[in-house]
């Protein structure tokens, strides 16, 4: 473009140049910045504090202020015996620790939650990312810190020395609910024809993956360690009841109408479609 | 150098040092006085203050919140509109001791003098500003939050240092050697909400062009040197949104031609135009 | 019930992971894992810690242990271990181990007891210890020399410390940690069966119907044999009943039928009331053909006192101990008999309100009647026991009466076989020996004792409590094999055979180790050297015993492995050797004796305990010890010369105490040519490739001949052909162990039955008895008389081959919760760690696992005191007191008005509020039970 034409644009045209450049350049920090707000997002294997919401919600919600932190960091039962206080179990994360940035959350086998009856974490959290509703008990109205749901301890039974016939069990005497979330289940050992396998199994309706087993743990990578509770477990279709379970029926009670009709590769066609084709032969 | 030349500066210095100091120590040892970080503190335990942005991102990608936050988020706005928006910038906001620093080698490095100029607009921190809401919305995150220095920096010293502090050296380089007050005066969005939030406020720099020598030293130490247009030509207060207040011009002034003024500006300037 | 799986068969993550539990290991797998194992050498030995005694196999490479795995030969554990014993390959190898000898000095390098710790030389620190010993010997006789010895010895060490203690020093104050952990259960069994050690062995688990765990937490302290005990409760869960029976409930409990919580010290009522419902209310349940042939029934004095510091003591004379100490240390003199204890007591005598005037402590003891016997077990209905034994007060008495009743039809059941095991809460107890006692009576009774599947059996603590310190006989009055020091014909038996003058052995035995701690707070004793144990932190009351250590006048040297209390507190610490760097044997609770081979060199300049004995004698000569020394302490005569003696016998005045003792004729004929010296180190006596500087100076090549070999032969020529008898040293190094007598190459199942013990039968055979013979020696001559006194007039009676059921009260223990001290306070130990910790606290994993001690307290309690879980406390008792966290929903959860910490912990040092109130009778404290008060810290 020559210098003679420059002059001659007219300021219309100017104004949408403008407009064209403004919005160009608002689009691409969009796009830079959702790239990089997705890739922040924090691994799925992120172990929030008590009573978080659900992962996306939470990412919303979280405001990044760290007053859970320094609650948790602050509680008079965080001191050693010389009344030094000791690292808080929720961390604000950092560049590098795979977890959205300025977040809340904990690694178990570093310092896992205490469980503390009060928990003062959640009450400190001003934007309700914590929700404390979550730990309310609803009888009683007051917090119930077994209601919290972290996460849940899952066990790798071939690197467990309790599936080995030892005798371990430090998940079991370190957890808070103890012979509720974790209990022991014998079996014979029919090697050595006079030993019991003690071997730890946890019940997941209980558990609430605070991750005293997995700092527990003896092992050199912990065999038992806390995953968030989506990723740990599965789920059984909701069609089917447990005849022999009475309250199984509430586990299917939020089956979805939508999901009556079922659609598949073999349904897909019409019976209309499907009888007309012919064999092809 | 008279104390009379800095003394803006140290109580500035003194006001950042000492909330970052309450912050460490709400964390460190428990002190109640001011917890959380700058994103939403606790004020003596119990008074909510909350950053006004963060809080429009979460609404914008799609949150609901507590009540707390929300009445910190409104204390905060009512009290920067007061004293003035960007009063947070140079009395409260971290990266500012980052950027001042970076200006001061600037000054004295004589970058200005020797390198070609890279001319942004001081205006992106305004598309920043939609770009963050845009982006909060589609992505479910508050998009500011994940990557603010500012935050970034305060929790750093707040719960400990981490590798996010590689973005503070990153500032810390742009503001040295390309742009001249980069982040804070082009770029950073925060400081664009402050500005929009301290549009009325009361709390103002105020120029009494009869005293001015014209020397300019408030021009070359002001980080938003355009708001000082007036200087020399007309006895107004400053009536830019961007002006920090930071009061580095009323220190640097030798002649008294400048100060600062509460709530007769608006009558001012309404003359002036 | 903990045994069926419970109804969680939920959405367990675990659960649905186990089904693939089982699957063979893929064959590349193995295959690597042998190219793996190259360049590894496997050997067998015993676990280091408890006394299970499992046998592991370790790996070592390049001088070093690498790894370990249960020992699937091994009849124990076949294989298997608990976390402890799982980290054995670590626990040689912490960081901070001490490497070198380390003095307390001055700048000049003098010894100084205001000193800084500084390394010094295995000379220098032989020269200060030889120059302290020489000045206690003059300034207290051999009473001033001691020794805080251990049941973690190595049967070798024992026998060498033992040898130069008591023919060398002619020092018998000499005492194990053991005494804190088996002397109650030793004196039930010599006063019972006139021998020690328990008839039983543990294949008794898998043959019985019913265990019975009075006072132990066998799932965490034992937890191979608790995994058998499961395997059997599992085997047949509607028949095999088990039931745990202690203060608090613990870890064991989950596997239990059902539990019994009782107040602390009223296991004593317990015991009674079973046998009072066996003698009262179900007579046909006694096996009278049993009883009339190998029982008699017996009786003592009550009025014994608790072991505390005696009235004109110089301590208290002192005024060491403040009043409020006083107040609880006064009862060691009299005491008002009260309200609970008064209707047990009626029998004897005594009526609620009458001042008991106590007597030291006495083992004496006479033949009753049955009758008499009866009388005395007539207090124990059901309705008093149940009102002063329920220790939870929210259990209903009705509940508790219940349970009481069950267990009682459970021992009397016909053809029901039941063991009763027991550990620290029997023995560590004001009335320990009583307790230990009471239990055999129910089980004779019965008929229902040594036989398989059948008996009241004593678990032991420590991995050679029984190996070393009651076969090797290392307490103050005891020689090897039960012989006694103040039995001359047992101290001519040991002195001909140690081939030291008639007349070398001290005849006064009454440095218990609690004593020794109290000798150096009087000033009696003026040295004390700790082997293989904490002192200073394992003994109750220990803010006393720290200060004394720390007094001008004594001399304190540490030998570890580690630093730890008994260190700190030291004036000179020395390097040991662990247990793998060394050659040893150790004794576990089914007298089974292992030996194991050096593994590996020590680290640094570290040398076993065998060594720095040896090397100690090297400093004495005949003049230098064996001459006449006045009475002191509890020697009232003087021990006179055996230097002419010794002249007689060949010897010099300077013959040194190494010729004599150790490095004599028949030492030599242990030569290094011996077979199982090949392809293994032995640093003592080969030396190594270390070339350490020795205690004289000069670089040390080992003694030049097999010494632990010699030590081990020499010991157990003392049991051979008295029912004690040992294999001989080289089938123990191919074999997992035997359990002794081993008579005829095989070994002994269950004593006293003639069907199994070559011993009984012979005993048996020449009495004209039939099944049983109850051979142990002590004490089968006694006086007859009522339950209060004897009478002397028609003197003894012998009863050879019989074994007694003694007539025992409940008594109150000294010190119980009151207002301003309103809680029991138990300790213990924890799976994860041992001891005083100085090992497994070394492992980070075990570390990780349980970084603390922990103040284990009933929720309720807490709220009381405004504590929250996860707070600090003090817990304060007369003594002193210590921070500790709250737990209020771990493993141990004790009824409202008891805690329980354990004593692992340096930093929750719970012995400074312990009591030092020990069993008169056997001088064990009793760490169980202590009135604290709690508070927020």
């Amino acid at each position: 473009m020559g210098e003679k034409e420059k002059k001659k644009i007219s300021s219309r045209r100017r104004f949408f140049t403008d407009m064209a450049h403004h919005v160009g350049l608002g689009t691409m920090g969009v796009l830079l910045l959702g790239g990089y707000a997705e890739k922040a997002k924090s691994s799925p294997l992120t172990l929030r504090p008590p009573a978080a919401l659900p992962e996306s919600d939470f990412l919303k919600t979280c405001i990044k202020c760290g007053l859970c932190a320094e609650a948790c960091a602050n509680r008079p039962q965080n001191r050693d015996i010389n009344g030094q206080q000791l690292p808080g179990t929720l961390k604000m994360a950092k560049a590098g620790d795979k977890v959205t940035i300025g977040t809340p959350f904990f690694t178990p086998r570093d310092v896992p939650c205490y469980m503390c009856d009060d928990i003062p974490c959640v009450p400190a959290c001003p934007t309700e990312a914590l929700d404390i509703t979550k730990v309310t008990n609803a009888k009683t109205g007051k917090m119930d810190i077994r209601q919290m749901k972290m996460g849940v301890a899952v066990v790798d039974v071939h690197s467990c020395i309790a599936f080995w016939g030892l005798q371990c069990d430090a998940c079991y005497r370190a957890c808070p609910l103890l012979d509720e979330a974790i209990k022991l289940k014998y079996d014979r050992n029919s090697r050595t024809g006079k030993h019991a396998f003690l071997k730890p199994e946890v019940n997941t309706d209980i558990c609430t993956g605070c991750g005293l087993c997995e700092k527990a743990c003896v092992t050199q990578k912990p065999a038992i360690y806390v995953l968030p509770t989506e990723v740990a477990l599965g789920k059984v279709g909701d069609h089917y009841v447990r005849g022999w379970d009475k309250k199984d029926q509430q586990r299917a009670k939020e089956r979805n109408m939508k999901d009556i009709t079922t659609h598949d590769e073999r349904s897909k066609k019409k019976p209309l479609d499907y009888l007309n084709h012919g064999l092809g032969m | 150098m008279k104390f009379s030349n800095i003394k803006y500066l140290i109580l500035r210095r003194f006001t950042q040092f000492a909330l970052l100091f309450l912050y460490f120590a709400g964390n460190f040892w428990g002190w109640k006085i001011l917890q959380g970080d700058i994103s939403t503190s606790l004020l003596f335990g119990k008074i909510p203050l909350s950053d006004p942005f963060a809080l429009l991102q979460i609404f914008s990608a799609g949150a609901l919140v507590g009540a707390n936050v929300i009445v910190g988020a409104l204390i905060i706005t009512l009290f920067y509109g007061i004293i003035g928006g960007r009063a947070f910038c140079s009395w409260v906001c971290p990266v500012n001791l980052v950027t001042d620093l970076a200006a001061w080698f600037r000054r004295k490095l004589m970058i200005d003098k020797i390198e070609r100029k890279v001319w942004i607009s001081r205006n992106i921190r305004y598309y920043m500003i939609v770009v963050v809401l845009i982006t909060s919305a589609i992505s479910g995150l508050a998009a500011f939050e994940i990557l603010s220095p500012i935050t970034i920096l305060n929790r750093n010293v707040v719960f400990g240092i981490g590798s996010g502090l590689g973005l503070i050296g990153a500032i810390f380089i742009f503001d040295l050697f390309v742009v001249k007050n980069g982040w804070c005066g082009h770029i950073c969005p925060l400081g664009g909400v402050y500005s929009i939030i301290g549009k009325y406020s009361l709390f103002r720099v105020k120029h009494t062009s009869e005293n001015c020598t014209l020397c300019m030293k408030c021009k070359e130490v002001c980080p938003e040197s355009q708001v000082l247009n007036m200087i020399g030509k007309k006895s107004i207060s400053v009536n830019s949104i961007e002006c920090t207040n930071c009061g580095r011009c009323i220190d640097v002034c030798d002649d008294d031609a400048l100060g600062f003024t509460i709530g007769k500006y608006i009558k001012e300037n309404k003359e002036s135009k | 019930m903990g045994i069926n799986r419970r109804d969680f068969l939920k959405s367990s993550a675990a659960a649905t992971a186990a089904a693939a539990v089982g699957i063979s290991v893929p064959q590349e797998v193995q295959a690597a894992a042998k190219e793996a194992e190259q360049g590894w050498r496997w050997d067998k030995a015993p676990c280091r810690f408890c006394g299970t005694g499992c046998g592991i196999m370790l790996a070592t490479k390049n001088g070093k242990i690498v790894a370990v795995k249960g020992d699937p030969a091994a009849p124990v554990n076949r294989g298997l271990n608990c976390i402890k014993g799982y980290f054995n390959a670590k626990i040689m190898y912490g960081a901070d181990r001490l490497t070198q000898p380390l003095m307390r000095v001055n700048e000049k390098g003098e010894f100084d007891k205001k000193g800084k710790f500084k390394p010094i030389t295995w000379k220098q620190a032989f020269d200060e210890m030889e120059k302290q010993i020489k000045k206690a010997l003059k300034e207290s006789g051999p009473e001033g020399v001691a020794v805080f010895a251990s049941g973690q010895y190595t049967i070798m060490e024992g026998y060498a410390a033992q040898k130069m203690m008591k023919a060398g020093f002619r020092s018998n104050a000499f005492d194990p940690n053991a005494r804190h952990c088996m002397a109650s259960a030793v004196v039930g069994f010599y006063q019972t069966f006139g021998i020690d050690e328990p008839s039983g062995c543990y294949d008794d688990i898998e043959l019985t119907d019913t265990i019975i765990s009075w006072g132990s937490n066998m799932a965490e302290m034992h937890p191979i044999l608790w995994s058998r005990v499961t395997d059997r409760k599992l085997s047949d869960p509607d028949r095999v009943k088990v039931v745990n029976i202690q203060t608090y409930t613990h870890r064991s409990c989950d596997l239990s039928d059902f539990n019994i919580i009782f107040r602390p010290n009223t296991d004593l009522a317990l015991w009674n009331y079973v046998a009072h419902e066996i003698v009262f209310n179900h007579p046909e349940a006694i096996d009278w053909d049993f009883v009339k042939k190998h029982i008699v029934f017996a009786a003592g004095p009550v009025n014994i006192g608790y072991g505390m510091r005696r009235a004109g003591e110089k301590s208290l004379k002192d005024g060491l101990y403040g009043p409020k100490e006083m107040e609880i240390i006064k009862k060691e003199m009299a005491k008002k008999v009260s309200p609970l204890e008064a209707p047990a007591l009626k029998p004897y005598g005594y009526k609620e309100g009458d001042i008991m005037k106590n007597r030291p402590g006495t083992l004496a003891h006479w033949m009753i009647s049955f009758e008499e016997y009866k009388k005395s077990l007539e207090p124990f209905t059901l309705d008093y026991v149940a009102k002063i034994a329920k220790g939870d007060p929210d259990e209903s008495l009705e509940s508790f009466k219940k349970k009481l009743k069950d267990l009682a039809a459970l021992y009397i059941e016909k053809d029901r076989k039941v063991v009763s095991f027991w550990t620290m809460g029997m023995n560590q107890h004001t009335r320990g020996s009583w307790d230990n006692t009471l239990s055999y009576n129910v089980h004779f009774l019965l008929n229902k004792q040594a036989k398989p599947g059948n008996g009241a059996y004593s678990l032991t603590g420590q991995p050679s409590a029984c190996g070393t310190a009651r076969e090797v006989g290392t307490f103050t009055h005891r020689l090897p094999a039960d012989l006694m020091v103040k039995n001359p014909k047992h101290r001519a038996k040991t002195e001909k055979k140690w081939m030291v003058p008639e007349g070398t052995l001290n005849p006064v035995g009454k440095q218990h180790i609690v004593q020794i701690h109290r000798g150096l707070e009087d000033g009696l004793v003026k040295f004390a050297w700790v082997n293989v144990c904490n002192a200073f932190q394992d003994t109750a009351n220990a803010n006393h015993w720290i200060k004394a250590a720390r007094k001008a006048d004594n001399f304190i040297v540490t030998s570890d492995g580690y630093p730890g209390i008994s260190a700190m507190v030291s004036d000179l610490v020395l390097p040991s050797a662990m247990i793998y760097e060394k050659w040893g044997g150790y004794g576990n609770a089914e007298r089974r004796t292992q030996l194991w081979k050096q593994q590996v060199v020590p680290v640094g300049q570290a040398m076993s305990d065998t060594w720095q004995w040896v090397e100690l004698s090297k400093r004495f000569t005949v003049k230098d010890v064996w001459g006449e020394y006045a009475p002191s302490g509890p020697r009232k005569k003087k021990l006179p010369s055996v230097i002419e003696a010794a002249k007689k016998m060949g010897y010099k005045e300077d013959t040194t105490m190494y010729e004599i003792l150790f490095a004599n004729k028949e030492a030599k004929k242990y030569t290094i040519d011996d077979p199982q010296l090949k392809g293994f180190d032995d640093s003592d006596s080969l030396g190594d490739h270390r070339k350490i500087i020795g205690s004289d100076g000069k670089e040390w090549k080992g003694y030049g001949f097999f010494i632990h070999k010699y030590l081990f032969e020499e010991y157990a020529w003392f049991g051979r052909g008295h029912g004690h008898d040992l294999a001989p040293f080289d089938m123990y190094q191919k074999v997992r162990g035997l359990k002794w007598p081993v008579v005829d190459g095989k070994e002994t199942f269950w004593r006293f039955n003639t069907k199994y013990d070559p011993y009984a039968a012979k005993a048996a055979k020449a009495a004209g008895l039939k099944d049983f013979a109850f051979y142990g020696p002590l004490a089968k001559k006694l006086f007859s008389g009522s339950l209060t006194k004897p009478d002397k007039s028609k003197g003894k009676t012998p009863i050879p081959n019989k074994a007694k059921i003694f007539a025992r009260p409940y008594m109150d223990p000294p010190e119980m919760p009151d207002k301003e001290y309103d809680t029991w306070l138990c300790t213990g130990r924890v799976l994860e760690h041992w001891h005083s910790g100085t090992m497994t606290m070394r492992v980070p994993e075990l570390f990780r696992a349980m970084p603390e001690a922990l103040c284990y307290m009933h929720p309720k309690d807490a709220q009381k005191r405004g504590v929250k879980r996860g707070e600090l406390v003090w817990v304060e008792s007369r003594r002193g007191k210590v921070k500790a966290r709250v737990e209020t929903r771990g493993r141990n959860r004790p009824p409202r008005g008891l805690v329980f910490v354990p004593w692992f912990d340096e930093k929750v040092f719970i012995n400074k509020v312990t009591l030092d109130a020990t069993c008169p009778m056997s001088k064990q404290t009793d760490y169980k039970k202590c009135a604290v008060k709690i508070y927020k810290a």
